[in-house]
């Protein structure tokens, strides 16, 4: 039950770490690499807080060991900022329409937004909850975050590729 | 809604922040993922726990062997109800019951599947849960008690058997003419609803980090907490002086809507971080959060009976309220009560017979949820104008507006003793038929049906009482004289002239920092982006009480605006002296203070700022120097206690709801779709359009999975099926329509804006709503459901059993 | 929820796979999405000794069409499957089940094969694919072995795959050249994307006269496994389907099945509602196989 090292990119940085293999990606991303953005909610793959994109996909970061991180690209939502740590647009967008309440759920949101948004920028309703369907919201009953990524999908379209 | 609020509220003043679509502050950090959560504290060496559930409803606690587990390499304490229970007090319950005594882990007896037995301390949370597995505890299993009304029958089993009984509160209330009201009503019928368990599951844990310094003797605690007023229960538990305790109220709650509380919890990790001489903290997991984080919602049974003349017009209700606190009580009780403010809902009914009563069961305990107990309360209230319109073969619709308070009634006093403060509720109902096409739904329903789909039309409409103050505790406890539940706040301004607001609270989603800086924007005429908000710590904060209630924007904004206030006599003082002038002469305009005859002769913001803090000689004689003002606010129209018959102002403003969903179901599964839904909102001036429009909707989504999915679920031996999110179903995306909504604006006269409450938003009518309209999609069956959640299970086998 | 100690292998090969198992004596098992296996090791509901992980085998994930077959790699990701065009044209039955597993997050992680060795009664997968008469492909350390899924389902999360072999593929029969078929997939659940309280699966095929060359109705979420309703599909074939045959052959679901209760939904309703999905499967599926 040694611990093992891994190799893997983070928001653009290589980290190299030990852990134990029972170590959660979630657990390994918020106490080992200090990466609190992304939250604990129910720990077993329901709530969505947890999102995380892995090699560019949008997975739950509670449902995998660290150690299966290994060689591997992770952007978590403080990857989404601008080099400068100012938002990003999408994160732009969330405040200005006000995306969100306790902020909670909000990091995961986000990350499912920024998933869609990358490969479709003009997305339906239907496409919109689809991407977001598997994240919890108790606080806003997800009108505003609904509109918060149609706005941004508009801003992204307005301001080309 | 903008247009609307801006000749509402502060006698039609023009507002220039208030009720204008700004950002919400709270909101950059939180996009960022820089928000601080309790679990993103991290202080050197702090130690994790973990907590031993008890897997019987019921069970003796015969022996506890922790020998192994605490031998764990990394283990650094197990703690067990019988060492804690030496060394601390009983946790106080809000009603007086002596001989129930509330630890928090289990003494000698489990009394629901789930209550913490022992608790682990470890270097980390992977080696505190291995430990766990080690604790070898000896039970021995008993007969729970789980059904409410078999407590309330029971003299045998007994879930505290040494308070002789399962009954926690009973108590009997009577306004007006009830007997006459019935005898000369032309008809009346009788009703029986049941709420069900749920609550308001934050996606957030409870969670509570606390560190004893011995050089200083203080206590920190950072937790995942909405109440501020916990630290006097954990003083009192914890037996140490009020002022050896900090509560830190800089941490972002992940959401609360009432059951953040943790009083347990933060006992736990404040006694043992004193015995370890360092942090520790206890994060629950979601299992452990369900089973036994004591914050399940009521659970309850109305009986209700109503008197009405044959035109609709109810004239009397009888209510019996039977609610299952749990295993033990705490604040749940006080949730018969609060609803006493708004009895009648916005209808002008009579007379009222109340009869409440809480039963403890062998379930986790109750806790106060999103408008602590008023969801339940309207929930019955709409059920019963539906049934009578349906008795009497009438329009829902024209029940209700037969039914209504006029406009021109206001401030209306209903019978036991609130008077609502202002409200337009036919105005706002049609605004809500309006938003939703009530004819065009009509047909969209009557087609549906003529195509063989069960499709339905739901009308709700509820009250939100807001403000409260604590009086609905005398009601049930006449020793409990408690008449302020009040909120303050302090100003400073700077030596540069920057304003920093200080609350005394936490914020959990409301956007309560936003709140506050609008609003002293507003009364000091500058931009609120440039105010500070920071939140006092416990020892530091000025008299606050909790964002419970549908509060803050009525509570905290008028602390905000009577600190402003006191800021701008001092300015108008220094500049007065100054000036030479008598203050009625000079007047205030975004911090400089002009003479209103002659505008050369003024002192701008930073003179009077320079003045106040550098040049004593020119302040007013008597004047303490420096800049900085407090105040607290006193619940509007509060204070007094119940007269003889029991009649009192609960709350001060009274918000209104109008809901109009159209759900389909199949006929097939019972599975109810909900197509489409319009509200209609009147709570006065809203200080910020998103945050309000966020509450009612997020509300309503909320009280979409109480009438439909949500359920904490029993089997009969008391174990617990819904611990995790897989069996607790909270609505995701695809179960909420595209929401249409629409503000109106009816000021309250008793506020500093106009504004009134609106935290508990839609979910106080949801429910409600979504039940008129599934029985409105059955009634061509001849069919009506009056139990939530309608589980698409009962929906189902009551289109093919039939009733019973 | 923390997961108990357990010592990982990241294998690099399926011979590393099977001689990690052999050794395991059952205390071995594998991780493959990990979207099941998470959260019982989270709850401790598993506590294997050893997890061999078996992403980075590059032999394990793939979708290829072979003489009159399907197959699946088991390791393929769900949201690979349903992406691709071979399993869009070829197993539409399929597509149409991926669609309500879960949510796009657990499909770009969760396997094909993890679906069908966790074996939830009442997940989608493991469902189509026992309508459309897949087999797996198993191996040991002492070889490999074929088992159709007939006579894989033993019970709740229990399977005829011991201990010591590992799934590598699910394989798809493809139906004869030009034959009409239909397919419809029908749960329903309380929440989008949760596991089905119930579910229904059906193929049919006709043949150029309009008769029933071949029937398959499968349902879930209504017995400890997923169950092929064969006296059902017996009363269809060879007949001209239309509402009235199915309506009496429904009787045969009840028969076949013997629902479990649970908080979610008691037997009764899992048995009638069974007949419920069963029917608009199956007209569904017809309407899909009329020329």
């Amino acid at each position: 039950m040694s611990k093992r090292e891994i190799s893997l990119s983070i928001n653009g940085k290589a980290h190299t770490a030990a852990m134990e293999p029972r170590l959660s990606l979630l657990d390994f991303l918020r106490d080992e690499v200090g990466l609190t953005g992304t939250h604990v909610g129910c720990e077993h793959g329901v709530c969505g807080a947890c999102s995380i994109l892995f090699d560019g996909a949008p997975i739950r970061a509670c449902l995998m060991l660290a150690v299966q991180a290994d060689g591997h690209a992770i952007t978590t939502v403080e990857g989404l900022c601008n080099e400068d740590g100012s938002a990003g647009t999408l994160q732009d967008a969330f405040q200005d329409a006000h995306g969100m309440q306790c902020g909670y759920c909000t990091p995961g949101m986000l990350i499912s937004a920024q998933a869609l948004l990358a490969h479709n920028s003009d997305p339906s309703l239907a496409e919109i909850k689809d991407a977001i369907g598997g994240n919890l919201c108790r606080c806003t009953g997800y009108v505003q975050i609904i509109e918060a990524i149609q706005l941004a999908a508009r801003r992204l379209r307005e301001a080309g590729p | 809604m903008t247009a609307a609020t801006l000749d509402a509220g502060g006698a039609g003043r023009n507002l220039h922040y208030v009720a204008q679509k700004r950002r919400v502050r709270e909101d950059r950090r939180f996009v960022a993922g820089t928000g601080k959560f309790v679990q993103d504290i991290a202080l050197p060496d702090t130690k994790h726990a973990a907590v031993l559930p008890s897997p019987y409803s019921r069970a003796r606690i015969l022996s506890i062997d922790s020998t192994a587990a605490a031998a764990l390499d990394g283990v650094h304490m197990v703690l067990t109800g019988q060492q804690m229970a030496e060394d601390c007090n009983p946790i106080r319950l809000g009603l007086k019951l002596p001989d129930i005594k509330w630890y928090p882990l289990a003494v000698d007896m489990t009394r629901y599947a789930g209550e913490w037995v022992a608790i682990v301390v470890a270097d980390n949370a992977y080696i505190a849960e291995d430990a766990l597995e080690l604790i070898q505890v000896d039970y021995e299993p008993l007969a729970p008690v789980i059904d409410p009304e078999q407590a309330f029958d029971e003299t045998d089993l007994l879930v505290h058997p040494d308070h002789g009984s399962n009954v926690l509160y009973h108590g009997n209330f009577l306004w007006g003419d009830v007997v006459g009201d019935f005898a000369a009503a032309d008809d009346s019928l009788t009703l029986r609803t049941r709420w069900g368990r749920s609550s308001t599951v934050p996606i957030e844990t409870f969670g509570a980090l606390a560190r004893w310094d011995e050089g200083t003797e203080i206590l920190d605690i950072w937790a995942s907490i909405q109440m501020p007023n916990f630290v006097e229960l954990l003083a009192t538990t914890l037996g140490y002086p009020l002022n050896n305790i900090r509560l830190h109220q800089d941490v972002d709650v992940g959401g609360s809507y009432g059951v953040k509380r943790g009083i347990k919890q933060s006992v736990l990790v404040g006694y043992l971080s004193r015995k370890l001489k360092r942090p520790v903290r206890l994060i629950e997991d979601r299992l452990v959060n369900m089973a036994g984080g004591d914050a399940h919602g009521p659970d309850r049974i109305f009986d209700t009976e109503a008197a009405f003349s044959r035109d609709g017009v109810i004239k009397s209700l009888k209510i019996r309220a039977l609610d299952d606190a749990g295993a033990y009580p705490g604040r749940a009780p006080f949730q018969l009560a609060k609803p006493i403010s708004a009895i009648v809902g916005p209808y002008t009914i009579n007379s009222v017979k109340y009869e409440a009563i809480s039963v403890a069961t062998n379930k986790t305990g109750q806790v106060p949820v999103r408008g602590f107990g008023q969801a339940p309360t309207n929930y019955m209230i709409e059920m019963t104008v539906d049934a009578v319109a349906r008795h009497l073969g009438l329009d829902r619709l024209e029940v209700r507006r037969r039914n209504l308070i006029p406009s021109d009634a206001f401030p209306y006093q209903i019978p036991s003793g609130s008077s609502y403060d202002s409200g337009d509720y036919q105005v706002v109902l049609q605004k809500g038929l309006d938003l939703a096409r009530y004819d065009e739904l009509l047909q969209r329903r009557d087609s549906a049906r003529a195509e063989g789909r069960l499709a339905g039309i739901g009308i709700a409409t509820c009250l939100e009482p807001g403000g409260g103050n604590n009086i609905f505790e005398y009601l049930m406890d006449p020793t409990a004289e408690i008449t302020t539940f009040m909120e303050a706040c302090e100003v400073k301004v700077d030596p540069q002239g920057k304003i920093t607001g200080m609350m005394g609270t936490t914020t959990s989603g409301q956007g309560h920092e936003t709140l506050f800086a609008t609003i002293l924007g507003e009364e000091l005429q500058i931009d609120p982006d440039e105010i500070r908000i920071v939140h006092a710590d416990s020892l530091t904060a000025l008299p606050t009480r909790s964002p419970v209630a549908s509060r803050m924007a009525i509570m905290l904004g008028g602390a905000a605006t009577g600190a402003a206030a006191k800021i701008k006599d001092r300015a108008m003082a220094i500049a007065a002296f100054n000036l030479e002038r008598p203050v009625e002469d000079l007047e205030y305009a975004g911090g400089t203070i002009s003479d209103r005859n002659d505008a050369s002769r003024k002192l701008t913001w930073a003179e009077i700022c320079f003045i106040a803090y550098r040049a004593y000689h020119k302040l007013p004689p008597g004047m303490e120097p420096g800049f900085h003002a407090q105040h607290v606010f006193q619940v509007p129209g509060g204070g007094q206690l119940p007269d003889a018959q029991n009649r009192v102002q609960i709350y001060p403003c009274f918000s209104f709801q109008a809901h109009i969903p159209y759900v389909e179901i199949d006929p097939g599964t019972g599975k109810v779709s909900v197509l489409d839904y319009a509200i209609a909102h009147d709570c006065g001036t809203v200080i910020n359009p998103d945050i309000v429009r966020g509450m009612v909707i997020g509300g309503l989504a909320h009280g979409i999975g109480a009438a439909l999915y949500e359920q904490f679920a029993y089997d009969e031996e008391g174990q617990f099926l819904s611990a995790s999110f897989a069996d607790y179903l909270m609505p995701s995306v695809h179960e909420i329509p595209d929401v249409k909504d629409v503000e109106h604006c009816t000021p309250s006269p008793l506020t500093s804006h106009g504004q009134k409450g609106s935290g508990e938003g839609g979910y106080l009518g949801a429910p409600a709503a979504i039940a008129s309209a599934v029985n409105d999609a059955l009634q061509p069956m001849g069919l009506s459901l009056s139990e939530l959640p309608m589980r698409m299970h009962k929906i189902e086998a009551l289109i093919n059993d039939g009733p019973g | 929820m923390k997961a108990a100690k357990f010592d990982y292998i990241p294998a690099e090969s399926i011979d590393e796979v099977v001689a990690a198992l052999d050794r395991g004596n059952g205390e071995t098992i594998i991780i493959a999405g990990g979207q099941s296996l998470m959260p019982m090791l989270a709850m401790r509901l598993a506590t294997p000794a050893t997890v061999v992980d078996i992403n980075n085998i590059a032999q394990l994930s793939g979708i290829e069409v072979n003489e009159g077959e399907v197959v699946i790699k088991a390791c393929t990701r769900q949201a690979t499957a349903l992406a691709s065009p071979l399993v869009q044209a070829h197993l539409p039955l399929l597509a149409k089940a991926i669609g309500h597993v879960g949510h796009q997050q657990t499909r770009n992680r969760g396997t094909v094969g993890g679906s069908l060795c966790h074996a939830d009664p009442a997940s989608e997968i493991p469902l189509a694919a026992l309508a459309m008469d897949a087999h797996v492909g198993l191996r040991s350390v002492a070889g490999t072995r074929q088992l159709p899924l007939a006579d894989y389902f033993l019970g709740p999360m229990m399977t005829a795959r011991k201990d010591n072999e590992i799934l590598l593929s699910v394989h798809f029969p493809l139906g004869p050249d030009g034959a009409r078929t239909g397919t419809a997939f029908h749960e329903v659940s309380e929440r989008h994307g949760d596991f089905a309280v119930v579910a229904a699966a059906a193929h049919v095929q006709m043949d150029a006269n309009g008769h029933c060359s071949k029937a398959a109705l499968a349902i879930g979420g209504a017995d400890a496994v997923p169950r092929r309703i064969t006296g059902l599909e017996a009363r269809l074939l060879g007949t001209m389907i239309d509402r009235n045959i199915i309506a009496a052959a429904l009787p045969e679901i009840a028969n076949a099945i013997t629902p479990g209760d649970d908080q979610h939904a008691p037997s009764a309703y899992r048995r009638r509602v069974a007949s419920v999905l069963a029917e608009r499967a199956l007209l569904e599926a017809v309407a899909g196989a009329a020329p």
